[in-house]
């Protein structure tokens, strides 16, 4: 299908005009071009678009405008935790003190940005009831790696080099397999029991002196709270395996639960979920990682170290010999971390604890109103998330999740996560957070109750929407068959691009 | 429904015998939970099957999952015309949309299978 409608635009490359803007780099020197070796110097000038920069502003604020935003409408992602971005994070992230320091400064001169570092890790260490943090990685993704390669290295420091199992929910995060994959381990996937929880039997029977760790998420990807956690971990101790909790539900037990405290024994903390950092765009994001004491000689170098008068310095290199090494350089993507320490203390642990019960409340509310007009899976109390299905729906009219995520386009809400976690058919993940009122949870009850009478009066309607966007049903099977992430020139086109 | 000359297993994938040899596919009713087959992967011809393992993957719009050995044998022929056409697979999964065909190790394993009357009951329950 093309994708152009009135509200779409042509390509910088397609309003190019030979000559019109560019090239206007303040003060050039004069002999710039002889101060590049020849041999490195291109033979033809790059096929780089000429448009004026009026063209070229307007060209990307009417781009932005299309976008849909936490800032713009309400953005129920299931297992992302899309809760508003408070612009106080905002203000501190820029304060020059941080924003502007270089990052090879000097210790003395980075008091300030290693106070907060410092402290920022004792509140998440405090939250987790984990023993210490480390803030260097990049995002949750690394953050997993960082703490399986902890416990591969605790293990090989026992001697113990058998354990080559990792054992996961088959409702876990795609990463999960991925990270035990990365770290040179074997994945071994444990299915779910009825009531969604783990299956403690088939986990217990799996575990054994090859096991190195299991990787939970309490609560789940389906929204429950794992009621057997506690006989789970003793199983796990006993194995001498390890646990590691994911913590992007994190969101649903500040200030509940403390999973250093029931006796995991790594978990990394998802920021731009639980403590409002901005998502996506491909970072910068942080995954900090919070061990107990077995893993902690094991963090990555450097930490940030308190003195004893009370200054702060990184970790020298080699001061620390049993550590896994750097997994980020410098000390992570501070920025980022300045954010989630202004969340943190703009809400203190009495606010914390506020976030989730409202977070919860928020979520058995929807999952309240949506029951008559679609199943619930697993009917009992959720925490921050639920799933519900159109199993039903799509058995009586055809109509599929798929098409009800797209109607929800053109009432104005961003659609939840749909067909995850894989083990629910037709699922819907809807993740309300704590941002929203009761009047915004009704209104998006209401279109969903709306849609889905619709599936049973207009099929047709729901199974062709969205009908309000810039565009319309994109062909994703094409786009996954035959990738094309290039743009080439278009027939007509002014300038065409050299490849 | 499915097609009774065939063996299936809980896992939907379907077993069409022919002497010694077996061809292998994914059920209609597979494609209609996967949604569109955007990659298939299979394994080489002479690698060898163990009933219950994973011996490839399919990915659709929806989801990535693991392809289940319903018998245990020796690959002779995988369909290369899925790599460029994975769409083969939802437009005709008990023909043009099969797999691999294998060399029996154990003749009796197909008859452990399920029948189509028990498979149809099966995918009527999911």
């Amino acid at each position: 299908m093309s994708v152009t409608g009135p509200r779409l635009q042509p390509t910088l490359f397609e309003r190019s005009r030979p000559g019109r803007g560019g090239g206007k780099i303040p003060h050039p020197p004069k002999d710039a071009l002889d101060r590049i070796p020849p041999a490195h110097r291109r033979s033809e000038p790059p096929a780089l678009p000429e448009l004026n920069e009026p063209e070229v502003v307007r060209h990307y604020v009417n781009l932005s405008h299309l976008n849909f935003a936490v800032d713009t409408g309400f953005y129920p992602l299931g297992s992302c935790t899309m809760k508003f971005n408070p612009k106080l994070n905002e203000w501190a992230a820029r304060l020059r003190g941080f924003a502007e320091l270089h990052p090879m400064v000097p210790d003395q001169v980075a008091q300030g940005t290693l106070q907060l570092l410092h402290d920022l890790e004792s509140a998440l260490a405090e939250i987790s009831g984990m023993r210490a943090v480390t803030l260097q990685p990049a995002a949750g993704a690394q953050g997993e790696l960082t703490g399986i390669l902890m416990i591969r290295a605790y293990h090989r420091s026992r001697g113990d080099f058998e354990r080559m199992d990792v054992l996961v929910p088959d409702s876990s995060h795609g990463t999960n397999p991925a990270t035990a994959s990365m770290a040179g381990f074997r994945t071994i996937t444990i299915p779910s029991a009825a009531d969604g929880g783990v299956d403690i039997a088939a986990f217990t029977s799996a575990l054994g002196p090859t096991t190195a760790a299991v990787m939970i998420t309490n609560p789940s990807t389906l929204g429950l709270f794992e009621t057997r956690i506690g006989e789970l971990l003793d199983a796990v101790r006993e194995a001498g395996a390890l646990a590691y909790m994911d913590g992007a539900n994190l969101n649903a037990i500040l200030g509940r639960f403390k999973p250093g405290e029931a006796g995991f024994d790594v978990m990394h903390f998802n920021v731009h979920k639980t403590f409002s950092t901005p998502h996506g765009g491909g970072g910068p994001g942080a995954g900090p990682v919070g061990v107990g004491e077995r893993l902690v000689p094991f963090l990555p170098a450097p930490r940030v170290l308190r003195d004893e008068d009370g200054s702060y310095r990184l970790e020298r290199t080699g001061e620390r010999p049993t550590s896994i090494g750097r997994l980020r350089s410098f000390v992570g993507n501070t920025g980022v971390l300045v954010r989630a320490y202004a969340y943190i203390l703009a809400h203190g642990a009495t606010g914390l604890r506020e976030v989730t019960d409202d977070a919860v409340l928020a979520a058995n509310y929807l999952k309240h109103r949506l029951r008559d007009a679609f199943d619930i899976p697993y009917d009992r109390a959720c925490k921050h998330e639920f799933v519900a299905s159109a199993s039903t729906i799509k058995k009586d009219t055809g109509v599929r999740t798929l098409d009800i995520a797209k109607r929800l386009i053109d009432f104005g809400y961003h659609p939840p996560t749909i067909y995850f976690p894989l083990i629910v058919d037709e699922g819907m993940l809807i993740e309300p957070t704590e941002t929203e009122s009761l009047e915004m949870l009704d209104a998006f009850a209401d279109t969903l109750i709306a849609i889905a009478d619709e599936a049973r009066t207009d099929p047709e309607m729901v199974r062709s929407a969205p009908h309000t966007s810039p565009v319309g049903r994109l062909d994703e099977a094409m786009a996954a068959r035959q990738p094309n992430l290039r743009w080439r020139p278009m027939r007509g086109a002014e300038m065409p691009c050299p490849d | 429904m499915n097609p009774t000359d065939l063996r299936y297993t809980k896992d939907h994938e379907w077993v069409r015998v022919e002497g010694d040899s077996a061809t292998i596919g994914i059920t209609q009713f597979a494609t209609e939970q996967l949604g569109d087959i955007v990659y298939v992967e299979l394994p080489a011809v002479g690698s060898s099957l163990q009933q219950g393992a994973v011996f490839g993957v399919v990915e659709s719009v929806k989801a990535v999952s693991d392809l289940f050995a319903p018998l245990s044998g020796e690959v002779v022929a995988s369909n290369d015309a899925l790599s460029g056409q994975p769409e083969l697979v939802n437009q005709d999964p008990f023909g043009t949309g099969w797999m691999i065909r294998v060399r029996l190790a154990d003749a009796g394993e197909p008859d452990a299978l399920l029948d189509a009357a028990a498979y149809d009951a099966l995918s009527a329950e999911a």
